[in-house]
């Protein structure tokens, strides 16, 4: 796929660098392999419309970003729940195959289902061409 | 492994405003129209920053968000080190 992972919390460094020998090193063989981002302070999450003031943290907020630097997609959730990295890696998927060929991908299109071709002569028959 | 040259001491500049440089002072804070108009939404450009990091075999370096642009990027915020989910 081609994508550079970039993870940012409000924590240090410094505080990343022991995490990751600490624990992520023994739930990933080798650590994490993606840059650690410090936005101390929440300027960047604050820019980013996630940062909660009150708890001084980022909350789960994601963001896919494409090479013209155009932000396609974002999803944010409280901290109590994780995300799900294969809807995630759908939604990539799905952003680089419209970019390549210009079609659009229906609700929880898969790679290799059928995508559809905007236009006049598809209006009132989707129905035809795509049976969830 | 060979320490990055940034090692740990320079800041990182944090949000970038247009036109690119060093237009925000290390220690401010962008003023709230600036923040506005800066928010990020999707079809619109991505909001450029600098920041410190980790990274793992190469210790610590300044990341830049726009050094990444011609590649798709998938930035992730979470709570904290350490937290459990």
């Amino acid at each position: 796929m081609d994508v550079v992972v970039l993870a940012m919390s409000t924590d240090s460094r410094f505080v990343h660098k022991i995490w990751q020998e600490a624990e992520l090193a023994k739930m990933v063989k080798g650590g994490v392999p993606f840059p650690m981002l410090s936005d101390a302070g929440g300027r960047i999450g604050t820019i980013y419309g996630i940062y909660d003031e009150a708890a001084g943290v980022d909350i789960r907020g994601r963001f896919i970003i494409d090479p013209d630097f155009v932000v396609r997609a974002m999803e944010v959730l409280t901290p109590e729940v994780g995300r799900n990295p294969d809807e995630l890696i759908r939604q990539v998927k799905a952003f680089q195959h419209v970019r390549k060929t210009g079609e659009v991908t229906p609700s929880g299109w898969q790679p290799g289902q059928t995508t559809l071709k905007p236009g006049p002569a598809l209006v009132g028959k989707v129905w035809e061409v795509w049976k969830p | 492994m060979p320490e990055a040259k940034d090692g740990c001491v320079k800041p990182a500049r944090g949000p970038m405003l247009k036109p690119t440089g060093p237009t925000v002072p290390p220690t401010g804070t962008p003023a709230a129209e600036e923040v506005r108009a800066m928010v990020a939404r999707v079809g619109q450009e991505a909001p450029d920053f600098e920041a410190n990091a980790y990274v793992a075999e190469g210790g610590f370096k300044t990341v830049r968000l726009s050094e990444y642009k011609g590649r798709w990027i998938v930035l992730c915020f979470y709570p904290g080190d350490f937290t459990f989910v």
